[in-house]
């Protein structure tokens, strides 16, 4: 390979150094599923139209198909392998298995990373495009189904379980701030829906 | 293996029943955690990858392929394409009855029918090596005029019977229209719509030890390996397909061009070869629903008892292969009326062939009828549930034959109340929530329950567990877990004790998951095999270390089903909010009630059935296929382009059954895995015009649509 | 996509003597579009010189009421900025009203600005289209355009600026400051946009070889009040049909000050100065917001399946400044 079009680089994944030769072309979703057997991430579209190669980046919820990984290193990469404890699943991995927030489970992972970043983004005070009222002074919006649905929209899911995805965010959103107001998602109910989850969690 | 003295399990007790209560998947913790391997996923040494390169004309001939500027590009192994790829044979009928599409029989000859026809396969070290190849290549094209146009009226149309006949017609139409009392005349037409699953279509082949091994994202290895035998020229036992885990499918994963490339350049180049199309490649070869331009007319008595039905569909195909989506199929059920005529009719043009996808037929053929019955019920002054309930038919309307089981009327009252649609005033344009105004409809909806025949493999091990092996394909439906509850229930054991494998090849002859009946047609195989099994067991005998395998065939018994008028059955309901200013609609609110027979896993079923009304919603509002006539290509295709609904466009929907069996089922099952989108486009349709007074006929209900109408009825508003 | 090369910038200076001369090398921010349009081979730039990691993500008061925001700022940090949410709240409606929660992470404001349409015929190399092939045509016309300008096209070209975020900082009189191998420049945004004419493809008054540094959002008192309206095909995650940032300085009843701009209608954001001056001084109420979108619109060549958006500009600027009135009323 022509050494001006590639080059050696570290990758740090899910507290990991991994160093590889990279094709400037390969994007950090390539180098994961295609160099690194990392095959969690998806590509759905390869476009940044659908979210299903949502990682995290530096901790923030990214598209990994529409960045290059020669920019991407120095940079603390979190994909949905690094997302459990051990056997423990995180929160959101748990919410979404037991509310069956999924079908395929193709943009699963995708969905699962772009939730954990919403839950941080929210609890960080950030409006979104739902918000009424954008003026710090108004205080942070609650996490409504609203609000979830609109910050959970950059992944598609074509299978059409939106509203277990939002009822899971909304489930690890409350289990992770015990101490605070319970968020007015009102998700829950007696549906039986609801005992039909609440039964096989 | 375990030599441990076996349980005996034909005498423990009986536990409670898994069929009908909650289960979460069993491969759950994979798919949560990315350890699921997806067909594209799976490493291979000395791996390579195909990138395939499609037409840049809508029709006309290839002239010449610069092969050799490719060839010596970084990487590059091979391009394949009509002058040096293997030959086929494409002259058989498949699993499916009908001969291949020549869209996946590729590089055959250098005919180009619609634009986006696979031309050629480069294959390389790596993709990103193949993909620069892959767009590097020139192909020089006799370039010949191309007909797209769509649009009813075409004089060369022409009806096609597709799995159902064309035309079906008892008594006087005319006669019957001219003495009704109220008339719709009306035209329906839906876009073309794309599957748009989130796994791209993906494959490795490769030989092994004689055995062409195919690692695949497909709705039935049995399928797969019966059409890549066939035209391979190879034994059926000389191929394997695999497919652990599908990333949806919705009737498009079948037999494609890349599945059939990708073993063409294996099979030259001995390695294994990936190829996984683009998204923007599936737009042209993955199939698609076509487009559909429908006519109904009805006439019924004051009463609205109907006295006339008719119902023609036109929809399209390709050049070089018959695919008819026949939505007249839908008034065949539904209703009856003493003239009754349907008839579904297709034109042949330069585009890419379309396909199955989720409820062929009945999705829009339930638009234009169910709007359609909206309409006569404004006409008629008549609650559009109640002259659903007026026209409930005893025998089929066509076929004669008796119903299985028809619930519909139990699914509109028990929907009716859930939603609370008693004392709904019935004036369009009356209700307003700030810049919303709100409407609410109400849909029927049927599809098929049918089931094909299935083989099934189970073992009793000799550590108490027992094993169960088929040729199922799990596409998002959770089949793997439905067929634990089954084998568990059949087997009389908790499910921990069984463990079910699927999506290989090796298994034996299997349904697809397709038309509803992959849940249906597996768990009989299983039922079956688990009776036998429990049979040999009650013998009393220890399990050898090999453990006892049974395996069971249905052929005979599914062949042997009395011919009746099989479906499920729905009541779909909306609540929209239109804003008359910008064209916004909203679906604040869905309900479906459904008769699908019996629900073998609550958690999973519920999911799908709501995920197909998600579709019905993104039927309605967003999603159409835009075609630019100039060069017969797509405009836009990709999902920016390409609109399904996001998560913001889903608010409150519920889905949820009443009692329902199929008598002539060993479970009781019919099928969820359409039902849901059937109606559910027309109910939001409906609801648009209770909300705003206008009519939406054409699909997708867009903004500038939205607002045209609004023009239309108050031109100084 | 071809090989490309690929150099990480450490200051600005830097940055700009990297990309050099060389047309075919380009800046990479955030990558959103730029990575897009290479892998539809829109764009094969030879050599990339990625500007991410340039010291210029900072959003500094500028002391007299304004603010200066650094090229490398994402639009998700630009959003969230608690001085932007006070003093412009338009302009956070505007950028989360934008892509995804993904996207908005990765994408910069330099990047934003410098975005290119999303028109399938340009994002689609088998195609004609002047903005990507000069002198090639322009399909849209006679072919699909129901999403294209209304507002300031030509015979060339039809196509729609993507951007939220513009829309606002248009409304907003921001300034785009830049550096080239010369030294520093700076263009309003509203000379920042060249007229499409007979060039298309010429979309900015940047100097070639030119970073953009930052932005300088004047003080704008009126700005404090303002709503960003957008109208997409679905709920979320699509690009406008149409769409309004609006500020209002209403005083007993009447409009003192009025900002006004519209998304999805033109090949720049566009600002709607006739529907401003026809503001100022009239009586704040829906006859008003309708005399002044009229006064806007008077000047669009909609094009047979995009009239629509004339009613839709309409009724929006109408629906907003009725919004904002209500507000001031409170």
């Amino acid at each position: 390979m022509d050494p001006s079009t590639s080059s050696a680089i570290t990758l740090n994944i899910n507290g990991e150094k991994h160093t590889l030769s990279v094709d400037h072309r390969t994007t950090l979703l390539d180098a994961l599923r295609e160099r690194l057997e990392m095959t969690g991430t998806k590509k759905g579209c390869d476009q940044g139209q659908c979210g299903a190669c949502t990682v995290l980046v530096d901790g923030r919820r990214a598209v990994s198909c529409l960045q290059f990984a020669v920019a991407a290193e120095d940079r603390q990469i979190t994909t949905i392998e690094g997302m459990a404890e051990g056997d423990e699943l995180h929160p959101v991995q748990q919410a979404f298995l037991d509310l069956d927030g999924y079908q395929c489970g193709y943009c699963t992972p995708g969905q699962i990373c772009s939730a954990v970043a919403v839950i941080e983004e929210h609890a960080a005070g950030w409006p979104s495009a739902v918000t009424d009222d954008v003026r710090p002074e108004a205080g942070p919006p609650p996490l409504t189904p609203e609000e979830i649905r609109e910050r959970m929209s950059g992944n598609l899911c074509r299978c059409g379980a939106y509203t277990s995805i939002v009822q899971a965010v909304a489930r690890a959103a409350r289990s992770g701030r015990a101490a605070g107001p319970p968020a007015t998602a009102s998700a829950a109910g007696d549906t039986q829906e609801e005992k039909d989850k609440e039964a096989a969690a | 293996m375990t030599t441990a003295a076996p349980r005996s399990t034909a005498a423990a007790t009986p536990p409670a029943g898994a069929v009908g209560t909650a289960h979460t998947r069993v491969e759950g913790v994979e798919k949560v955690t990315g350890a699921a391997r997806y067909a594209g996923e799976i490493p291979f040494a000395g791996l390579a990858h195909g990138w395939l390169a499609v037409s840049t004309v809508a029709r006309g001939r290839i002239r010449s392929i610069d092969t050799d500027a490719v060839l010596a590009m970084p990487g590059v192994l091979a391009v394949l394409h009509h002058g040096n790829a293997p030959r086929l044979e494409t002259d058989y009928i498949g699993m499916l009855g009908t001969r291949p599409d020549p869209t996946c029989t590729v590089f055959q000859h250098d005919r180009v029918p619609s634009m986006g026809w696979p031309v050629a396969l480069v294959v390389a070290e790596t993709p990103e090596q193949a993909r620069e190849a892959a767009e590097s290549l020139v192909v020089d094209y006799e370039q010949q005029p191309h007909d797209i146009d769509f649009h009813s009226g075409r004089p060369d149309a022409v009806g096609l019977d597709g799995h159902m006949p064309a035309v079906t017609g008892k008594g006087d139409l005319e006669a019957e229209l001219a003495a009704s009392a109220a008339v719709v005349d009306a035209e329906y037409t839906t876009p073309e719509e794309h599957h748009s699953m989130m796994e791209p279509h993906a494959v490795t082949a490769l030989w092994d030890g004689g055995r062409l091994e195919v690692f695949d994202s497909n709705q039935g290895a049995t399928w797969v390996v019966g059409e890549l035998a066939k035209m391979f020229s190879l034994e059926p036992s000389a191929v394997r397909v695999r497919s652990e885990h599908v990333g949806g499918g919705f009737g498009s994963k079948g037999v494609r061009a890349h599945q059939v490339a990708a073993v063409m350049a294996a099979t030259v180049l001995r390695r294994p070869v990936r190829v996984v199309m683009t998204r923007r490649q599936m737009f042209s070869l993955a199939g698609y629903r076509s487009p559909t331009a429908q006519r109904v007319r009805l006439g019924a008595d004051a009463d609205g008892r109907l006295r006339a039905l008719e119902h023609r569909s036109l929809s399209l195909t390709s050049t070089v292969h018959d695919f008819v989506e026949p939505s007249a199929g839908h008034s065949r059920v539904m209703y009856d009326a003493d003239a009754h005529h349907t008839a579904n009719q297709v034109v042949r043009l330069d585009l890419p062939t379309p396909t199955f996808m989720r409820a062929p037929g009945e999705a829009p053929g339930s638009f234009a009828m169910e709007c359609a019955l909206d309409e006569l019920a404004v006409k008629c002054g008549l609650d559009p549930i109640e002259l659903r309930l007026r026209n409930e038919p005893e025998r089929g309307p066509v076929s004669g034959l008796p119903f299985s089981s028809r619930n519909l009327a139990a699914c509109f009252r028990e929907g009716a109340r859930r939603f609370g649609w008693a004392g709904r005033d019935p004036r369009p344009g009356v209700r307003r929530d700030g810049r919303w105004l709100l409407g609410t409809g109400t849909a029927a909806a049927s599809f098929g329950a049918g089931a094909g025949p299935s083989t099934a493999v189970l073992t009793a091990e000799a550590d108490g567990t027992f094993t169960v092996r088929i040729a199922a394909a799990d596409i998002g439906t959770g089949a793997r877990t439905a067929l634990t509850l089954i084998a568990a229930d059949a087997l009389g054991v908790t499910t921990d004790r069984v463990r079910v494998r699927i999506g290989d090849s090796d298994f034996g002859p299997a349904m697809i998951a397709g038309g509803s009946m992959g849940t249906r047609s597996w768990a009989w195989a299983v039922n079956t095999a688990a009776a036998e099994l429990r049979e040999r067991l009650a013998l009393g005998a220890d399990i050898p270390p090999e453990g006892i395998t049974v395996r069971s065939d249905t052929t005979a018994a599914v062949g042997a089903l009395a011919r009746k008028e099989r479906h499920s059955y729905g009541a779909q309901f909306a609540e929209v909010a239109v804003d008359l200013t910008t064209g916004e609609v909203r679906v604040r609110r869905m309900l479906g009630i459904f008769a699908a027979g019996r629900i073998v896993n609550p958690l999973t079923a519920r999911n799908q059935l709501v995920g197909g009304m998600v579709w019905g919603i993104s039927m309605a509002l967003h999603e159409e296929a835009v075609r630019d006539r100039a060069t017969g290509g797509h405009y836009g295709a990709d999902l920016a382009g390409y609109h399904v609904a996001t998560n913001a466009d889903v608010q409150d929907i519920e889905a949820d059954w009443i009692e329902d069996h199929d008598p002539d089922d060993p479970v009781g099952i019919k099928g969820v895995g359409e039902i849901g989108i059937v109606g559910a486009a027309a109910a939001v349709a409906n609801a648009v015009w209770h909300a705003t007074g206008a009519r939406h006929r054409d699909l997708p209900i867009r903004p500038d649509r939205v607002l045209r109408a609004a023009a239309e009825k108050a031109p100084h508003a | 996509m071809r090989e490309f090369g690929y150099h990480k910038a450490h200051d600005v200076p830097g940055a700009v003597a990297l990309l050099g001369a060389d047309p075919d090398a380009r800046f990479l921010g955030g990558g959103t579009n730029l990575v897009d349009l290479m892998k539809s081979g829109v764009e094969r730039p030879a050599r990339l010189v990625d500007v991410r990691e340039l010291p210029l993500d900072a959003i500094e008061s500028t002391g007299d009421g304004g603010l200066r925001i650094g090229a490398t700022v994402t639009n998700s940090d630009l959003a969230a900025h608690p001085e932007v949410r006070r003093a412009y709240p338009a302009l956070t409606q505007a950028v989360l009203a934008g892509a995804s929660g993904q996207l908005r992470n990765m994408a910069t404001v330099g990047g934003n600005l410098l975005q290119r349409t999303r028109c399938g015929y340009f994002t689609d190399v088998t195609k004609a289209c002047n903005k990507r092939a000069p002198g090639s045509g322009c399909p849209a016309i006679e072919g699909e355009h129901h999403n294209h300008a209304i507002l300031g096209a030509s015979g060339h070209c039809v196509a729609v600026h993507p951007s939220d975020m513009g829309v606002a900082l248009t409304a907003f009189d921001a300034v785009v400051s830049y550096q080239t191998a010369e030294g520093t420049g700076e263009l309003p945004l509203a000379d920042f946009y060249l007229p499409v004419g007979d060039t298309p493809h010429r979309e900015t008054a940047l100097p070639a070889g030119a970073l953009i540094t930052h932005l300088t959002l004047p003080p704008a008192p009126v700005a404090a009040r303002s709503r960003y309206r957008k109208v997409r095909e679905r709920a979320s995650y699509a690009f406008a049909i149409g769409s309004v940032a609006a500020a209002l300085d209403v005083r007993d009843g009447v409009v003192r000050e009025a900002r006004l701009a519209l998304g999805a209608v033109a090949s720049r954001p566009w600002r709607a100065r006739a529907a401003e001056t026809a503001l100022t001084g009239a009586p704040a109420d829906a006859a008003s917001f309708a005399a002044a979108a009229d006064a806007e619109l008077a000047a669009a060549k909609p094009l047979p399946d995009n009239a629509y958006k004339v009613t839709l500009m309409r009724n929006l600027i109408v629906a907003v400044c009725t919004e904002l009135a209500e507000e001031a009323a409170r």
